[in-house]
């Protein structure tokens, strides 16, 4: 019987997980996306029609003017295929934050998007780019047919334009999740073997590889209860809790908002549909700080996916030796 | 019943409990990263797996080797490696049948 996680950290003297600042304002402005991943936590795909509006994206744009939230980071679904994707960057960036968004890489190639990488280097993006292996065979599996291809393309065209690339201060990073039930490798080794293979095979660069574990929600968690999967994964996620990874969870950190302009304590939170605590801001348009900087965070089961070995976050790893 | 307890426990308790914990000292000792990587010792590992056909180590070292991001290429030429030097052993040993053949047929 798994110990609730909630429980779990009072038993370790936390009765409850507290925010410790807000330095980071993830915004996710849609799950409609080009492609439709085995592991996608939101279920995205070209059929949803969730997207923000330009209200919202309003609603965001004067949330950070007047907290000055240094980091905002674009997400989706594939935020670039919002309507107003370009309006907010151009207003993020007129406001001088550090802009980061993520990209699946192939949606850079569709028609009317392939000036993007030109738009993001002149406006100084960060981009966190899904590429979750360097073997065609593994990534088509996870993310459709065609994807590798595609993706390898996109990076090329990217590293023309110096993102990635040593001497540059366009970065470039990249996304690991695992292809089925099972826990990513050490960051640091995979991202060794990532740039030995990504220049040797096909000659790309990239700064950093970050691993992400797979969250058991969504479309995963189909795919665990259609495979058998879902009581062994769980398991594995309880007994790989790794006390050190609590202090550096990104929900401690990070605000996220949704297309709806509803706030969360993180994207899966946000899918899971679970709203911030009783008695906190829950729009953008109510934004506060300083509220949401003390918040207690809302816990779930699913919270043992980011403390689990290495721990996992949209960042990466959380914690350095398991 | 857990390993631990099955094999720590029967006859001579501490003994065998002493030996026990050293054994996975020495395990995890050997498995950890030194001038061999875990991702290679991983490697390794699957392939003595086969060779000694252990259904438990087969199913540890898969995973590991998946979580030490290692591909199924990689771990298919491992088992091929285990399944050659098998299939050599097995073919070089036939020497033998032909020396013993050699030393008591006309």
């Amino acid at each position: 019987m798994m110990i609730p996680f909630a429980q779990r950290l009072e038993g370790l003297g936390y009765p409850e997980l507290q925010a410790a600042r807000v330095d980071t304002l993830q915004v996710n402005l849609g799950w409609r996306c080009n492609q439709a991943c085995k592991h996608c936590h939101l279920e995205a795909g070209p059929d949803r029609p969730e997207q923000m509006a330009r209200e919202t994206v309003e609603g965001v744009i004067q949330a950070v003017a007047r907290w000055a939230v240094p980091v905002i980071d674009l997400t989706g679904g594939a935020p670039e295929i919002n309507p107003h994707f370009r309006y907010l960057v151009d207003r993020l960036y007129e406001l001088g934050v550090h802009l980061r968004s993520r990209s699946n890489l192939t949606v850079l190639l569709d028609p009317g998007f392939e000036d993007l990488p030109r738009f993001f280097r002149d406006r100084r993006v960060e981009l966190i780019c899904s590429l979750p292996y360097y073997q065609e065979d593994m990534v088509d599996r996870l993310r459709g047919p065609g994807t590798f291809q595609k993706s390898l393309e996109a990076l090329r065209r990217l590293n023309r334009l110096g993102y990635g690339e040593a001497d540059s201060d366009l970065e470039l990073h990249l996304m690991y999740n695992p292809a089925g039930a099972y826990f990513p490798p050490h960051q640091e080794d995979l991202e060794k073997i990532f740039r030995r293979e990504l220049e040797k095979r096909y000659g790309i660069r990239f700064n950093r590889l970050y691993t992400l574990l797979n969250m058991p929600i969504g479309r995963f968690k189909e795919h665990l209860q259609r495979s058998s999967n879902l009581e062994m994964y769980m398991g594995k996620l309880a007994a790989s809790f790794n006390p050190a990874t609590v202090m550096g969870l990104m929900c401690r950190t990070l605000i996220s908002v949704s297309w709806e302009g509803r706030l969360h304590d993180c994207d899966f939170n946000q899918a899971l549909d679970l709203p911030l605590a009783a008695g906190l801001p829950q729009t953008i348009r109510e934004f506060d700080l300083p509220a949401l900087e003390t918040r207690a965070i809302r816990l779930e089961d699913h919270c043992y996916g980011c403390t689990a070995g290495q721990g996992s976050s949209c960042g990466g790893r959380v914690a350095g030796e398991v | 019943m857990k390993i631990k307890t099955c094999l720590a426990s029967r006859n001579s308790p501490n003994t065998a409990r002493s030996f026990y914990d050293i054994f996975m000292n020495y395990y995890q000792e050997v498995m950890a990263a030194g001038a061999l990587t875990v991702r290679e010792k991983a490697l390794i590992a699957l392939a003595v797996a086969h060779a000694v056909q252990c259904p438990y180590c087969i199913d540890a070292y898969t995973r590991v080797s998946l979580e030490s991001g290692s591909n199924m290429e990689e771990m298919t030429e491992a088992i091929h490696v285990a399944a050659a030097i098998r299939g050599g052993a097995t073919l070089i040993h036939g020497i033998q049948a032909h020396n013993v053949a050699a030393k008591i047929t006309f």
